[in-house]
């Protein structure tokens, strides 16, 4: 089985603009190849498209606008984990050496179909996430005695992490008290708790080693991955206080890396709403149970941006089907030492925790270089 | 019979294997156990909070019924608290949603 490396990278501006699914993930791309000088079209075995858009025969489309012929071409559809799924995908072609190059791509229109999920009935009228997200922070808060301000610091740093990605949709700082006086959604949940829906497109080159020396003198291995599914309605979660996929998906990671959690030293993970970050943190085995917000609260307060460097889902911006890909290449930029002022202390080894549909569905991926 | 036809009548049914008896939920014609068929048969009209939270003056839950499957519904009379028992009051289908409308049982 041939390692698998990232070997490029490509990503838009999150924004509300009305711009066609099409565009956004050729725009993706025409960065990837600017950023990629040696990579041509023919270099490429396979497109995978990562969207929940209603378009179909995206990686043909997005295929032939670039001028590729590929030999493998679909989509990857799993709402907001459909990004990392997609890299998962191609990992898979390429290991099993039916592929050598594959591009993936993923794009979201800030009005994606992919925000309600329509099977899930036993939501209700409740269908929207926030109704979600309210019964997580209810329970979390409850169940560990934590504030509404201990999970407002959450949307406090990733606002400001954000300022620093040229990339996300937020470019503005927020204090606690404008998270705790923002609109108020429920009992439980402000507006600036939550992530936005938006329009963006993220590209990302996965390339086997004996063709990574082409594209890149600094890969960046993909040395873990793991997954879970543990059902497709939010009711059935076990319980509303942990995340039952992320712990299972988090723990093939690990093995498969054989590194462990306290080795991860630079994480993106799906900030959807404020209280998923110390739930993931601690779900992904970074902190006990319960003191998820401490450990937001001292890298806030020390300035270390190691968890959500690019400013997460809640200060980037959440374009379903790209989120995933956006953070895959966060951490890449991470491993390679070229974030920027975002850039965290020499970093080795790096997660990703992308989820869908409140966390009945998790993937992890450990990343080093 | 379906579960979505007695919904819109009023009546909250669950689908229980005729061969294992497991509840399967959501509600389907076969089991996701054994995959045989279920029948329908009538739910218990009470169940149990197991979260809550409230927008504007609508309380809004997870009920657990027959400690065994979970429906999200609104709490519109007495004061809700983690597993404090509900009875159904009313439940149907309105705009293609469920909707469930639940009192605490003091």
């Amino acid at each position: 089985m041939t390692r698998v490396a990232i070997a490029g990278f490509g990503i838009t501006k999150f924004s509300k603009e009305d711009v066609k699914i099409e565009s956004v993930l050729m725009n993706a791309t025409r960065d990837l190849f600017s950023n990629t000088p040696n990579l041509t079209q023919k270099d490429i075995d396979g497109v995978l498209v990562s969207s929940n858009s209603n378009s179909k025969y995206l990686s043909a489309i997005l295929s032939e606008i670039v001028g590729i012929q590929p030999s493998i071409a679909h989509s990857v559809e799993s709402l907001c984990n459909s990004g990392t799924n997609s890299i998962v995908s191609a990992y898979s072609y390429i290991s099993s050496g039916l592929a050598d190059v594959i591009l993936v791509s993923g794009a979201e229109r800030y009005d994606s179909p992919g925000q309600v999920l329509e099977w899930d009935k036993l939501r209700g009228e409740f269908k929207h996430p926030i109704f979600w997200a309210s019964l997580f922070s209810k329970s979390y808060k409850r169940k560990y005695r934590i504030t509404d301000e201990a999970l407002a610091l959450v949307s406090v740093k990733n606002h400001k992490q954000a300022v620093n990605n040229p990339y996300a949709l937020s470019q503005k700082e927020f204090s606690i008290e404008d998270v705790l006086t923002s609109k108020k959604l429920t009992e439980d949940l402000r507006l600036l708790d939550c992530s936005r829906p938006c329009t963006g497109g993220a590209s990302i080159l996965l390339v086997s080693e004996n063709y990574c020396k082409n594209f890149t003198d600094s890969p960046i291995w993909i040395s873990g991955l793991g997954q879970k599914t543990t059902s497709a309605s939010f009711t059935k979660n076990l319980t509303f206080d942990n995340m039952e996929s992320t712990k299972i998906a988090a723990t093939k990671a690990y093995e498969m890396s054989n590194h462990k959690s306290k080795d991860i030293d630079v994480i993106e993970l799906h900030d959807a709403f404020s209280v998923c970050e110390p739930m993931a943190l601690e779900s992904l085995g970074m902190v006990d149970q319960g003191k998820g917000t401490e450990m937001v609260k001292e890298a806030y307060q020390t300035g270390n941006a190691k968890i959500n460097p690019r400013g997460g889902l809640i200060g980037s911006g959440h374009p379903l089907g790209a989120t995933g890909i956006a953070q895959t290449i966060e951490i890449v930029q991470q491993l390679q030492l070229e974030a920027g002022k975002r850039q965290v202390d020499n970093p080795k080894v790096g997660l990703v925790h992308n989820m869908s549909a409140a966390a009945t569905s998790s993937t992890v991926l450990v990343l080093e270089s | 019979m379906n579960f979505d036809s007695e919904l819109k009548k009023g009546n909250l049914i669950v689908s229980e294997c005729i061969n294992c008896k497991k509840i399967t939920w959501p509600p389907s014609e076969f089991c996701n156990q054994c995959l045989k068929r279920t029948s329908w048969r009538k739910c218990s009209n009470q169940g149990k909070i197991i979260e809550f939270s409230k927008q504007n003056d609508t309380c809004f839950g997870i009920i657990e019924f027959e400690k065994s499957f979970r429906i999200m519904g609104t709490i519109v009379e007495g004061v809700p608290d983690i597993n404090k028992t509900v009875e159904v009051l009313d439940c149907g289908i309105s705009d293609n949603d469920y909707y469930l409308k639940m009192k605490v049982v003091e």
